[in-house]
């Protein structure tokens, strides 16, 4: 039997497929010290890579695991779930989420991870992100037409710039790998800068 | 929504087992825990129109959607990493 396996599994099962998967993220969210959004912002002053290099090993991980499961047919790609891209909403979104996620401190799935540990900050973001959904609904009639334009379908990158595949998945694998090595290079020259400038640093523990 | 509450439940027994659960508010040291409470608010209600707007958030659309090599998901990612480090400049006296 072929993954993925979702379409022989009864509602039920699948959804406490989810659960489990979801119990997993959120420990390993944790493990990483990502319920704490001082470590989270740290990223952005350039102070703590842990956001970047997680986020880019999770991505490179699964993508291999993904080539090479369909490589030796393990796997079906046709029936894997590829998000469909719509340009210019998901910019915007993007913008706004990263905005969120410094103004906050938190993005969705770290915030419950925050929360679910103790953090009364994280509850604040979560009933933020409940009231931004519901807004987002309220608004819906007027912003339909740029919340659907540039809808490109499940757009993947090897199909938009028309590479192989494995081409595309080595290429994301090397930037990654360049990213961590510019992520480690850069904490000595940024400790010299809050040197010369006198900045007050924090640490990025949390404070109770 | 069920993957959310696996989320809670695992980030729950990881703090536990790291002796990590306190009830806590995690903030920069220049700020009130007031105004912790009302940045938060707010980063939730931008996120939560950005999510919506983008079809997913950093686990389901750059992570999930990076690993299928989504172009939607890598348009969303460079996004997050830019408004993130621009609004960093800007909110640093929130937590630093």
């Amino acid at each position: 039997m072929n993954a993925p396996y979702f379409a022989s599994f009864s509602t039920p099962v699948f959804l406490g497929v989810a659960v489990l998967l979801g119990v997993f993220f959120g420990f390993f969210l944790e493990r990483a010290g990502f319920s704490s959004a001082k470590k989270l912002t740290a990223q952005f002053y350039f102070k703590d890579w842990s956001v970047l290099k997680v986020m880019f090993t999770a991505i490179v991980v699964a993508m291999l695991g993904l080539a090479y499961f369909a490589l030796v047919g393990w796997l079906d790609m046709s029936q894997v779930f590829i998000p469909p891209t719509f340009v210019w909403p998901q910019l915007a979104g993007g913008l706004l989420l990263g905005a969120g996620f410094i103004l906050g401190g938190y993005c969705p799935g770290t915030s419950v991870a925050a929360a679910s540990t103790g953090k009364l900050d994280a509850v604040f973001f979560i009933a933020g992100i409940f009231a931004g959904i519901f807004l987002f609904g309220s608004g819906m009639p007027f912003i339909s037409g740029f919340n659907d334009s540039g809808a490109l379908g499940p757009l993947t990158l090897p199909v938009w710039l028309n590479l192989n595949t494995g081409l595309i998945a080595f290429a994301v694998a090397v930037i990654a790998i360049a990213a961590f090595w510019v992520a480690e290079r850069s904490e000595g020259p940024w400790k010299l800068f809050e040197k010369t400038y006198g900045k007050e640093t924090g640490d990025t523990s949390s404070e109770g | 929504m069920f993957e959310l509450i696996g989320v809670a439940i695992g980030g729950f027994v990881s703090g536990w087992l790291a002796h990590r659960l306190k009830w806590s508010v995690d903030k920069g040291p220049r700020i009130s825990r007031m105004t912790r409470y009302q940045l938060a608010l707010a980063g939730g209600v931008v996120t939560g129109i950005g999510a919506r707007l983008a079809r997913g958030c950093t686990s389901g659309l750059a992570l999930s959607g990076g690993a299928v090599l989504s172009a939607g998901a890598f348009i969303f990612m460079l996004s997050v990493f830019a408004a993130g480090f621009t609004g960093a400049y800007f909110l640093r006296r929130y937590w630093l």
